[in-house]
């Protein structure tokens, strides 16, 4: 039995309030003797449930062709197999599987929306990104929108080259955590090849209107990040100044036992 | 380097080289699929464990798995190996050894088990446990005795501390707090009060730092704090004058890795140097503690050993051991499940690494705690997780780490709560560190049969601890 009352009290005397206001960690959930309670249990499970679903749901192309409204859309895959292969196998999910083949317009801009490790973020949000994205690139040739199953974060480099783009947009799904399962990640690559690192890139993170960045937003800030690779003729580290690089894991968030570099979410 | 082969139902199996022999001999684990080490087969998997079970322990003083010349972890092992502590087992085989050591701890013979650990490599330990099952590694574990205490006492029989981790992703103090004062209400905090930074400013470490230690002194809690910033982080911190109780780093198992984690021996040892001078210490003089966990090398692509080859992540992990035992630590914890499935795909692979982990650390001299934790992406659950923590209580896991509702909300995994803690103590008899016993007991938060009690919201040491939080 709990001996808190309900969650619903926190404008109430109820004390543990100050602690439930305090931060959005679970705090003050009470006990059933040295356990969680039935409720508090299952809304744990309810996350947790919620970020398994987005990992292993199937990339579905219908429905981002149906949010993109006739635009050509080339379909590929990565060289893992299935999702237990693309889970345990970072390096096959970085390079294309044989037998795919690609258009090679030159254009200047490459988007490919990857599934990683929440292909529902592409679902929910993939269209919407990219139709922003496009509406801001007036100035750039812009290939055809890549879907890209099974995919890692430097498959976008070996698709760019392939294409012939100056620039590769990655808008990839990020690993779910149990606050959020939808957020779309965008990692761009100047002059994408096989063998670009980490460091070479920029990322805008946490792509999920209305709790995280808006579509608009995100596609002004990654203009800015465009426009300075291109005078810079290079992205990454030496970007640095004029937007975000790589946050979170890839820097001094370093979790435990992850050096500098690793990406866990999306690698 | 020789060639080491068998056959095994009329098929030979050969291992060019004691890397290889000791990859394949490793039971199965994504992150040696990755790094192209691991056996092919079930079969070749036990044709390594028997010859490896033939191997004399001593082979291990003579032939390397990472080379002497090019790496300062291998050179630290070897130089300070102390052959006295190794003469007990010196005549055996791998094989032997396992089988002496489980005759030990059946026999109880806490002291035979100890005594060996700066005589052992991290590569003897690792191929020891190779042989070995998972009760194997609870049963010589729960014998394996190692002490060390600061403010508190750690790794005494029939006692189970733990972490106490309240991250918060902005570093908020009034969040970190909150935090802390949920887990000292669940009898949480006893190993350390240890907060990952979200960012790694030394004017933020300063900040958490001093928070951390007004707590502490506050409520006169016997027990430590940390911030687990790098450890040139801390070193400024401590040029600062801040309240430095543990300098803390992650290492890894080659200098290499290490070097990607921009750590040397001696900014270590300057750390280290910098702590003891403070002497906060009240029951001990143990200042350093540090994380690992099986992966790491593999993914700063720092995980090659003789011959360029590929050496597998538990040995890897073991080798990480020798660089904290060098420093004399408070804590050394494993994350176990943290780095993601292509370094321990589910849930049997998570606790067995946790089990190798503890019992490898601990043999090797180690007061040995577990992050028994997941990603979403990887084929683990709560109920994995909670297999494996009564494991570790079962063999005499020295802490736990704890952290609110199981949900860290600035590193995004899930680690143990502070009620699953109360769970391993209360299943398996175990108590807290005696210090933070007797001063749970002082705040009236312990029951008649010293328990943790289920605290109404009115009671004095709630509404005092809640108004700290209110601050």
């Amino acid at each position: 039995m709990s001996t808190l009352p309900g969650r619903s009290g926190d404008n109430g005397p109820d004390p543990w309030a100050v602690l439930r206001g305090a931060t959005r960690a679970r705090v003050a959930l009470g006990r059933a003797g040295d356990g969680l309670p039935t409720a508090r249990e299952l809304e744990f499970r309810l996350a947790h449930a919620v970020a398994r679903d987005a990992v292993h749901t199937a990339l579905d192309p219908e429905v981002v062709r149906a949010g993109l409204d006739g635009l050509p859309v080339v379909e590929v895959h990565s060289a893992a197999a299935d999702r237990a292969e693309y889970l345990q196998r970072p390096d096959l999910g970085r390079r294309l599987a044989p037998g795919w083949s690609l258009p090679r317009p030159e254009a200047d801009v490459a988007i490919v929306l990857a599934d990683g490790l929440s292909p529902r973020a592409v679902h929910e949000h993939g269209a919407a990104l990219t139709t922003a994205l496009l509406d801001r690139l007036a100035d750039w040739s812009v290939g055809p929108v890549v879907l890209a199953a099974q995919a890692r974060v430097a498959l976008g480099d070996e698709i760019g080259a392939a294409l012939g783009a100056r620039v590769v947009l990655v808008l990839i799904g990020e690993r779910p955590g149990l606050s959020a399962a939808d957020s779309l990640g965008i990692y761009l690559t100047w002059a994408p090849r096989p063998g670009r690192t980490d460091s070479e890139r920029n990322c805008v993170s946490n792509v999920r209107p209305p709790h995280g960045l808006g579509y608009a937003e995100a596609a002004d800030l990654v203009l800015r990040l465009l426009e300075g690779a291109r005078e810079l003729g290079a992205s990454g580290v030496a970007l640095k100044d004029e937007g975000p690089s790589l946050p979170s894991e890839s820097g001094h968030r370093s979790p435990p036992g992850i050096p500098a570099g690793a990406d866990p979410r999306t690698g | 380097m020789s060639t080491r082969r068998t056959t095994l139902s009329g098929h030979t199996f050969e291992f060019p080289s004691l890397v290889e022999l000791m990859a394949k001999a490793t039971p199965a684990r994504s992150g040696d699929v990755l790094a192209g080490c691991a056996a092919e087969s079930a079969a070749e998997r036990v044709a390594a464990q028997t010859v490896l079970a033939d191997l004399p322990l001593a082979t291990f003083l003579e032939e390397q798995v990472v080379g002497y010349e090019e790496d300062d972890v291998t050179r630290l092992i070897l130089d300070t190996h102390d052959a006295a502590a190794f003469a007990p087992v010196a005549s055996l085989t791998v094989g032997d050894f396992r089988d002496r050591l489980l005759a030990w701890a059946a026999a109880g013979d806490e002291a035979a088990i100890s005594g060996l650990a700066r005589g052992l490599t991290p590569e003897m330990v690792a191929a020891v446990s190779k042989l070995m099952r998972n009760a194997d590694l609870v049963a010589v574990g729960r014998r394996t005795r190692v002490v060390t205490g600061l403010r508190s006492t750690l790794g005494l029989p029939g006692r189970l501390a733990s972490r106490l981790q309240p991250n918060h992703p902005t570093d908020d103090p009034v969040g970190v707090t909150a935090s802390i004062v949920d887990g000292l209400l669940q009898g949480s905090g006893d190993a350390v009060i240890g907060i990952n930074p979200a960012t790694d400013s030394p004017a933020r470490t300063v900040a958490l730092l001093e928070l951390v230690d007004a707590v502490i002194r506050r409520y006169d809690i016997p027990t430590q704090s940390c911030v687990l910033a790098h450890v040139t982080t801390t070193l400024r911190a401590l040029e600062q004058g801040a309240p430095v109780d543990l300098v803390f780093q992650s290492v890894a198992g080659t200098q290499a890795a290490n070097r990607g984690f921009g750590v040397t021996l001696d900014l270590l040892a300057q750390a280290r140097a910098g702590a003891l001078e403070l002497g906060r210490g009240t029951v001990g003089r143990n200042v350093t503690y540090f994380e690992t966990g099986q992966g790491s090398a593999l993914s700063a692509d720092a995980h090659r050993g003789i011959g360029g080859r590929p050496v597998d992540q538990q040995t890897l992990e073991c080798r990480a051991y020798a660089v904290a035992r060098h420093f004399e630590p408070l804590l050394v914890n494993t994350v176990v499940g943290f780095i993601g499935p292509e370094y321990l795909y589910d849930g049997k692979q998570v606790v067995r690494a946790g089990l190798e982990d503890h019992f490898c650390g601990k043999l090797l001299g180690l007061p040995m705690g577990v992050d028994v934790c997941y990603t979403n992406h990887a084929e683990v659950d709560a109920d994995d997780t909670d297999s494996l923590m009564l494991l570790l209580g079962a063999a005499g896991c020295s802490f736990l780490i704890a952290v609110p509702g199981s949900d860290d909300v600035m590193l995004h995994y899930q680690s143990l709560s502070f009620s699953d803690v109360l769970t391993a103590r209360q299943v398996l008899g175990l108590r807290p560190a005696p210090e933070f016993e007797e001063w749970l007991a002082r705040m009236d938060l312990l029951d008649d049969g010293g328990r943790v009690r289920d605290l109404a919201p009115d009671a004095p040491t709630a509404r005092a601890l809640l108004a700290a939080a209110a601050r």
